[in-house]
């Protein structure tokens, strides 16, 4: 008999779990414990239109406390997990409370990877993960002030353009030869970095930080090649790590992620795990994958939740992305390692194309800029590995779901 | 406030007070509404807000843009009324509008 479920993290994946857990009828007691104060808020408009002051904050909850009260969600928010005793099937708070639970699900995320060279600590250099990292970096804002953008990632293009819509002058240094390289195609790097430089952002590839500096805070960026860069905000993104600490100490295996499989289960029989934290297997690529991803945050949730209630489903999802820079959509779909063959739809200069990887006859991603059709046709194709006509493909006019 | 009814997959109606100026999709979710699940939140990247408008409202809605068309497209059984709930901003105007939730989403 299952009466306690606890979640611990509320983000995407705990916010999801406890929806899904009362809609299919769980009655008994229901603890969603969160480090942060608020209540579960979308963590995407951070980096847009939060961080630029157009989306309001009541605008960030999934839900409103009505929801918990109505469909008696425990809450407890800004609550620190100290210790997990799977034997006693146990979680200790940081006020001394203790918790006991028949089933826990682990919602527990990523964390901003930090930056590791000299002068890394000193004050004033940032994180964007948080609402509570949005406020510091907005207090920088002033027309004309200097900010220095560690990383052309996602976080790091998308922060930059919001800073760039707010005044300041800014600069991105990336260490590989282009932006967004681990996940885009060439010429959609390449499309975004013109479209950062022709709206002023100063875009700098190929370059290492070695060292920041600063009296009493940070006002510098010094690149391995001797340049430096006066700084009056410095904003770091150069990727994050999953959030595995209290699953390891707990001595649930861990390896880039907390290892769950096709059910979101953990190594322990009682414990599930969740969304950005967890190293699961994909079965439609046929590999163990680990993803920042809010849709997989979801639908794992979603699936653990069926789990934990002894309904058994597997997730297998196309994990899929997106990112907003000014005007500009990116969206991808689905994994392209392991392609063997690439094909450009459109032509970049009209502002919508889209790559798409075969692998084979079959589809296995597509990135699609300011080009919503293709990348909605692909989702279904690329799940049911339907077979297509590549080579018809090169012609823009000619659909996804024609070349079947 | 106007009030905006959404009828639930499974013909639940659910009638509620929305303030002027957020969007449909999130009035729906703030009140966990049944099958709006709108995974992107707003960003017009998952066609997971669908809604099929009353067809005697759809006139009085600004016409969705490429991007909302390109997603309706491969929506779960789109019809000539279907839109995305997140491209919709309540307005005065909309007292009393009612929509329709699909049994699923994309």
């Amino acid at each position: 008999m299952i009466s306690t479920i606890l979640i611990i993290g509320g983000g995407q994946a705990g916010a999801q779990a406890v929806d899904t857990l009362r809609r299919e009828g769980f009655g008994g007691r229901l603890v969603l414990i969160s480090e942060e104060a608020e209540l579960p808020y979308q963590r995407p408009p951070l980096s847009k239109k939060f961080l630029s002051r157009e989306l309001a904050a009541d605008r960030l909850p999934f839900r409103h406390q009505s929801f918990y009260d109505e469909h008696r969600i425990e809450l407890k928010l800004g609550a620190r997990v100290v210790g997990l005793d799977p034997a006693a099937h146990r979680v200790d708070l940081a006020d001394g409370e203790k918790l006991g639970y028949d089933r826990l699900l682990l919602c527990l995320g990523a964390a901003s990877r930090r930056l590791a060279c000299p002068g890394a600590d000193l004050p004033g250099v940032r994180y964007l993960r948080s609402i509570a990292d949005v406020e510091p970096i907005q207090a920088g804002f002033r027309p004309g002030a200097r900010a220095v953008i560690i990383g052309g990632g996602y976080i790091g293009l998308e922060t930059a353009a919001t800073c760039r819509k707010m005044g300041c002058e800014v600069t991105v240094l990336e260490m590989a030869d282009r932006v967004m390289n681990r996940v885009v195609a060439p010429s959609v790097s390449q499309y975004f970095a013109s479209e950062h430089r022709t709206q002023g952002v100063n875009i700098i590839c190929d370059t290492r930080v070695v060292r920041l500096e600063g009296r009493e805070r940070v006002e510098r960026v010094v690149c391995a090649d001797g340049s430096s860069h006066e700084a009056d905000l410095v904003i770091v993104g150069v990727g994050a790590v999953a959030t595995t600490e209290l699953a390891n100490h707990a001595g649930l295996t861990c390896d880039n992620g907390i290892v769950v499989d096709e059910y979101c289960r953990t190594s322990d029989a009682a414990i599930y795990a969740a969304g950005d934290c967890t190293n699961h297997p994909s079965p439609r690529f046929g590999r163990r994958i680990r993803l920042e991803s809010v849709d997989n945050a979801f639908e794992q949730a979603k699936t653990a939740a069926l789990n934990m209630l002894d309904r058994p489903v597997t997730h297998d999802r196309v994990p899929w992305f997106w990112s907003d820079q000014y005007d500009n959509k990116l969206l991808i779909v689905g994994l392209s390692q392991d392609h063997d063959r690439q094909v450009l739809r459109g032509d970049p200069a009209t502002r919508s194309f889209s790559v798409c990887y075969f692998q084979g006859r079959e589809l296995l991603a597509v990135e699609a800029v300011n080009h919503s059709k293709d990348y909605m046709a692909a989702r279904k194709l690329i799940a049911e590995r339907t077979p297509l006509h590549v080579e018809k493909l090169s012609d823009p006019q000619i659909g996804l779901k024609e070349a079947v | 406030m106007p009030k905006i009814v959404f009828i639930e997959p499974g013909g639940n109606r659910r009638e509620i007070d929305a303030p002027v100026g957020v969007t449909l999709m999130e009035v729906a979710r703030q009140h966990g509404v049944e099958g709006v699940v709108a995974q992107c939140g707003g960003a017009c990247a998952c066609a997971t807000c669908h809604v099929y408008i009353e067809p005697a409202w759809l006139a009085q809605l600004e016409p969705p843009e490429e991007m909302e068309e390109g997603m309706l497209e491969n929506a779960w059984e789109p019809r000539a009324n279907s839109r995305l709930s997140c491209q919709i901003q309540v307005t005065s105007d909309l007292d009393g509008l009612q929509v329709t939730v699909p049994e699923r989403q994309a």
